[in-house]
Order: structure tokens, then sequence, then C-alpha cells
């Protein structure tokens, strides 16, 4: 047994590890302490597997723990760090060359009535009167929510028989029957937007919460807007009256129009909502140019944090539907190897063409 | 038993551990908590826990893991074949009494024990749940409940509870982030690839037929092969594979002729095999000296 001052040291250090941004609650402390129990809590070499293995959680926690455990038992930890193993080399094979361009040749075919010319319109280059008739066509979008498999079974005309059923109905009447069916049920996936607002976005941002709106209004979505800061606006947007849903909304986001630093606001995203559910299994649409003016290797880090949460992630950006576009933005380039898609997203075509992307994804 | 002698139970069963793989071994069986291991493909997952059952001598029960995996396929399924000829029996017999025939129907006798069941019912056993990153979030749920109370009831039978829970090793290849909530029960290892010194020992450990030097020029050849960003860089099977096919050719030394024709036991993809020859790397293979 180790004594109760040993015990209280442990729990210091853990504490300290807490400090030192590893997530370890008392529950990994308890079994830190139990762990140290069956070891040699006089031996550095044992505390510091018994730690590592009851305080950590992921890779990363790793060389913080040996910072904590080198600062609070001295000396050099008794394994010095490995090498941190290379993750996600094998998605940067996803290329630029994702943006679909069929719908632009097609376009030059089309008879040029005046919907057909807006649909396929720039947003930034609306007329006031032209914006109008698009906030109307995008009120009579229908977004068709994506589909996972769920666990259950339910009942089918067709599909694998359903040897239970089958089997109460032969114990009921005592007669062979008419074998019953099950199949896996459906449910709908979880959708989550983030929507840059910020001030190279400003020609978009309007055009792209009205679509969040619409798309909120039909299936279970979260959205968020970033800029400088992370605002949630689900909220907000489940006002049924557009007008009113985004008025609440622009009082709610308070940088609109300012600067990007995409890395940090996705972190938060990540900390506070993605990582306990939101974004875990979910289809997630980033909507930004990719001006990014924080550090890129941050915004990649969490771009691949988020791709390993998320069910798809997908990037709209504006500017990719623009000729001659090519992803170099410090942002986007930071970005690319960890998304599932990259679409346009700058017209009403762009955005129907998004949904149906999501639908499928 | 100390982590250091069942260090040396596992080394003679052939798995070489480090002192952090060990440790790690013995606190889950000691504290009987599960031993969630991550780590890149090929660094021994699976195999320690392979490893551990026969230094153990006790039973291993393996599950593995894919989208869409459910209880029938993990915990229990009816055998429902054998209860309608059961039924078809008790009725050529003569009259049946519905109710009895229900209950004669749901007896241990038509249950089928998939893995978790039998775990929980073979224990002590190890039980490897292998690659857990690949099924859903609503599996993992169930599995902490399964693994958290070392017992599952079954409706029509009650509840089966294991006496001695099983050694339990979970792995992940990270591909999705496991939920915090299963980890925080378990105990979790991150494995690297092994040292060099390790490496020639599994080698050598494995393949009685590799010499010294041969050992030290696949483990330092992979060695390098991993610093070169691959699509898939080698892990521990692949230097195996490795020193198996240069032996099957009777190949007593790694030069960059004979790497490059047995490329392809180390490297899986094309672009992988074309960036390891001309990076050079093999050819430094055959000039390397080596001590000893």
């Amino acid at each position: 047994m180790t004594g109760a001052g040993a015990s209280t040291g442990l729990v210091g250090f853990a504490r300290a590890l807490r400090h030192g941004g590893v997530a370890c609650g008392p529950e990994r402390v308890h079994a830190f302490v139990a762990a140290v129990d069956h070891l040699d809590v006089a031996r550095r070499e044992d505390v510091y597997w018994a730690g590592r293995l009851t305080l950590c959680g992921e890779p990363d926690d790793l060389p913080r723990y040996d910072v904590a455990f080198q600062a609070w038992f001295g000396g050099v930890p008794p394994v010095p760090p490995g090498r941190r193993a290379r993750q996600g080399s094998h998605l940067a094979a996803l290329g630029g060359g994702t943006v679909r361009r069929d719908r632009a040749v097609s376009a030059v075919k089309v008879a040029a009535s005046e919907v057909e010319v807006l649909r396929r319109k720039d947003i930034a280059s609306l007329s006031p009167a032209e914006k109008r008739h698009l906030d109307e066509l995008l009120a009579v979008l229908e977004p068709v929510p994506p589909t996972r498999r769920a666990l259950r079974r339910t009942p089918a005309r067709r599909g694998a028989i359903d040897p239970r059923r089958t089997l109460r109905d032969m114990l009921a009447t005592g007669e062979p029957t008419r074998p019953r069916r099950r199949r896996r049920a459906t449910r709908a996936r979880k959708v989550v937007l983030l929507v840059d607002v910020s001030g190279s976005m400003k020609p978009y941002a309007d055009a792209l919460l009205r679509f969040a709106h619409v798309v909120a209004r039909r299936m279970p979505v979260e959205v968020c807007t970033l800029g400088t800061r992370l605002t949630r606006v689900t909220r907000q947007l489940r006002h049924r009256d557009p007008e009113q849903a985004l008025r609440a909304a622009a009082r709610a986001v308070p940088d609109h129009e300012g600067g990007t630093r995409l890395g940090e606001t996705l972190k938060v995203f990540l900390d506070r909502w993605g990582q306990r559910g939101a974004a875990r299994g979910a289809v997630v649409v980033i909507c930004s140019d990719g001006w990014e003016r924080g550090d890129p290797a941050l915004l990649a880090d969490q771009v691949r944090r988020l791709a390993r949460l998320a069910h798809k992630v997908v990037w709209v950006n504006p500017h990719a539907g623009h000729d001659g576009y090519r992803p170099v933005q410090s942002g986007i380039v930071a970005a690319l190897p960890h998304l599932d898609r990259l679409l346009a997203g700058h017209s009403l075509d762009t955005l129907q063409e998004l949904l149906e992307e999501v639908r499928l994804a | 038993m100390t982590p250091e002698e069942l260090a040396a139970e596992l080394d003679r069963v052939g798995y070489l551990p480090d002192r952090g793989i060990a440790t790690a071994a013995y606190l889950a069986w000691r504290m009987h908590r599960p031993l969630f291991c991550e780590g890149e493909p090929g660094t021994g997952k699976t195999s320690l826990a392979v490893a551990l059952a026969r230094a153990l001598d006790l039973p291993l029960i393996r599950l593995q893991c894919h989208e869409g995996i459910d209880a029938t396929q993990a915990l229990y399924d009816w055998d429902f074949p054998r209860q309608l000829l059961h039924l078809r029996a008790l009725e050529a017999a003569g009259p049946v009494d519905a109710d009895q025939a229900e209950a004669s129907l749901y007896t241990r006798r038509f249950l089928l024990a998939r893995p978790l069941l039998q775990a929980l019912e073979d224990a002590p056993c190890v039980l490897l749940v292998d690659e857990v990153d690949r099924a859903d979030d609503e599996f993992e749920a169930f599995l902490l409940e399964v693994l958290g109370e070392n017992s599952v009831t079954i409706p029509e039978l009650g509840r089966v509870t294991a006496e001695t829970p099983p050694l339990v090793v979970l792995t992940s290849n990270r591909t999705r982030e496991v939920h915090d909530a299963l980890k925080r029960r378990c105990l979790y290892h991150w494995l690297e690839h092994p040292d060099l010194a390790r490496e020639v020992a599994i080698l050598r450990r494995r393949l009685p037929g590799v010499t010294e030097r041969l050992a030290h020029q696949v483990a330092s050849a992979v060695r390098r092969l991993r610093d070169l960003d691959l699509l898939k860089p080698p892990g521990v099977a692949e230097s195996l594979d490795w020193a198996e096919a240069l032996l099957t050719l009777g190949r007593t030394e790694l030069d960059a002729d004979t790497a490059a024709t047995t490329l392809g036991a180390v490297l899986k993809y094309r672009e992988d095999a074309q960036r390891a020859l001309s990076s050079g790397v093999l050819g430094a293979a055959s000039g390397s000296t080596i001590g000893g």
C-alpha cells in the first residue's frame, strides 16, 4: 500500500498535469493511484508508466505528460519521447481538382430565361432586385437530410427474415406462416454549417446565412459563424420568419466583417461543441474563402481533428466557382488534405449542388 | 507476478515487449481494466493480445469490429433453424402446449454465444476487441455497458456474469476518435514502432534462421523507410515478411539489388516503392557497416 503522503503527491501531480492541458478527470486520477498501488511507488519508471497509462487518453497528451512528469518529479522522464507518428499523409492525395465544372459547361446550352441566369450568377454581383429574387428562390429550396443506418432493424416488406417475429407468429397459430422480414432503419444524420462572416466573405455571408436558415428549417442542423470568434446561431435561426431569424443572428454575431482566425475559431468549435457530439458522425460544411490570418498549421490540425470526428467534411469556397481559381490561400492549402470535397457555393445553382452533396454524404 | 515476470512470459511465447507494453499489460491484468491500444498499423497491437493469451495460458476470444456491427453479432443470437426443428419435433410427438413450447425454445440450448457472451462465460480469458474505431458510436456505448459490468442480461434467460473479468485488449488504428467515456474506463497505451535493437531481437526471435547481420540490415533499412513519409510506412510484420523472403531466396545479405527485387514484401504501394528506390535509402543498406 502507498502511504497517505505518497498518494497526495500523486494527486498533486495529476492536478499539475491538468494545468498542462491533459484532460484527466477524477476517474483517471483514481485509476492512477490504484495503478501505483500495484507497482512500486519508489521506482520512478513505475510511477511514470502508471501515470501515462491511466492519465493520458490520446497521442497528443503524451508529450505534455512527459513535460509535466519532468517538472514534477525532476530529471528526465524514464523513457525519452519517441518519434511521434506521422498522420494523415495519405490524405494529401486529394488535390484541388474536385471542383465541379460540368454545370458551367452545360450553362452555354441553356436558354437564357431570367431565373436560369440568376441561378448561375455570382451572388456577389447581384443587383438589389435580383437579390430579393434570390431570397425567394432560396426559400423554396427543399433540402433533404443525409441518412445513416440506424442500429435497430424495423419490420419491412422486404429484407432479411426476422426470425423472432416469424417464430412468434408460428407459436401463436401453430402453423407455418409467411416469414416476417426486417431491415435496417435509417436515421437523419446531423449536419453542421460553419459560416465565415469575416470582411472578405461580406458579399456572400448574408446569402449563406439565409441558406442556413432554409436548411435549418428542414433538418437537424447546428449553425455557427466563424470570424475572429465563434458564435452559435442555431437558436436564432429557428425563427420561422427568415427576416426575423437573420436579424436575430446578426445581433448575436459581434464580429461581422472582421478578420479571420479560422484555426482558433474552429478549435473553439471543436472544444466546446464538436468533440462532445455536434460534429461526431455529422456532415460538416465549412463556408469560407480560406483567407487565414492566423497560423495555418493550427488550422490544419483542427481540420484534421474535425475530419476524424465527422462523417464528411465539405468546404464551400465562393471563389472556387470563379475561372482560374487555384486553392492557394494559406487556409485552404492547410485544410485541403483533410477535406472530402471542395465545392463552389457562389451561386444558387452551386448551393443546390451543395445540398445534393450533403444529401448523399 | 511483477511486470518483469510478465515480460519474461511474453518473451517466452515470442513477443518482445518494451517496458511500457509490459507495464500496460500487467496493470490491465491486475486492475481488471480493459487495455486500449492505439498506434500506427504494424506496431503489434493485435499480436499483443494473442501473445498475452499464450503467455498467461488463457483462451483467446476475438471480436473483429466493423461498420454496422450490432449486439446479435457481438453478444448472442438465437439459433433460429434449430428452434424451428425443435418445434416441429414437438408437434410431431403430439399436441403441444404453446407456453411450454415457447419456454423450451428460449433456453441455453438454442443460444448462440457470440464473442462477448462467450468471453463472459469462458472467463478467465483474453478478449480481443479488434479495430474498435471501425464500429459505430452506438456500439461503443454498448461495449461500455458490457465491459463496465462484466455481465449481460438476456431477457429470456437472465443475467450472465463473469466471475473473473476477462483480460480485455481493445485496439484502434485511430481512423476515428473513440468516445472519451470508453477511453476513461480503460488503460491507454500508444504503441510506437520498436527501436532498432528490439526490432533486430524480434526478427531473430521469430525467424531463427536469420543472422544477426541480416536482421540488423533489414531492421535498419525498414527504419529508414519509415522516415520517408510513405503512404503506408512498414510495420514489424513487414520487417518479418522481408526477412523471411530473403531467407527463402537464400540471401544472407541485403544489398541494393536484392532490396529492389524483394521490395514488394515491405511496401504495398507503387508510389511508395518508387519513392524508396529514388530516395537512395536502399542503396545505403548495402553500404552500411555494422558493428558486431
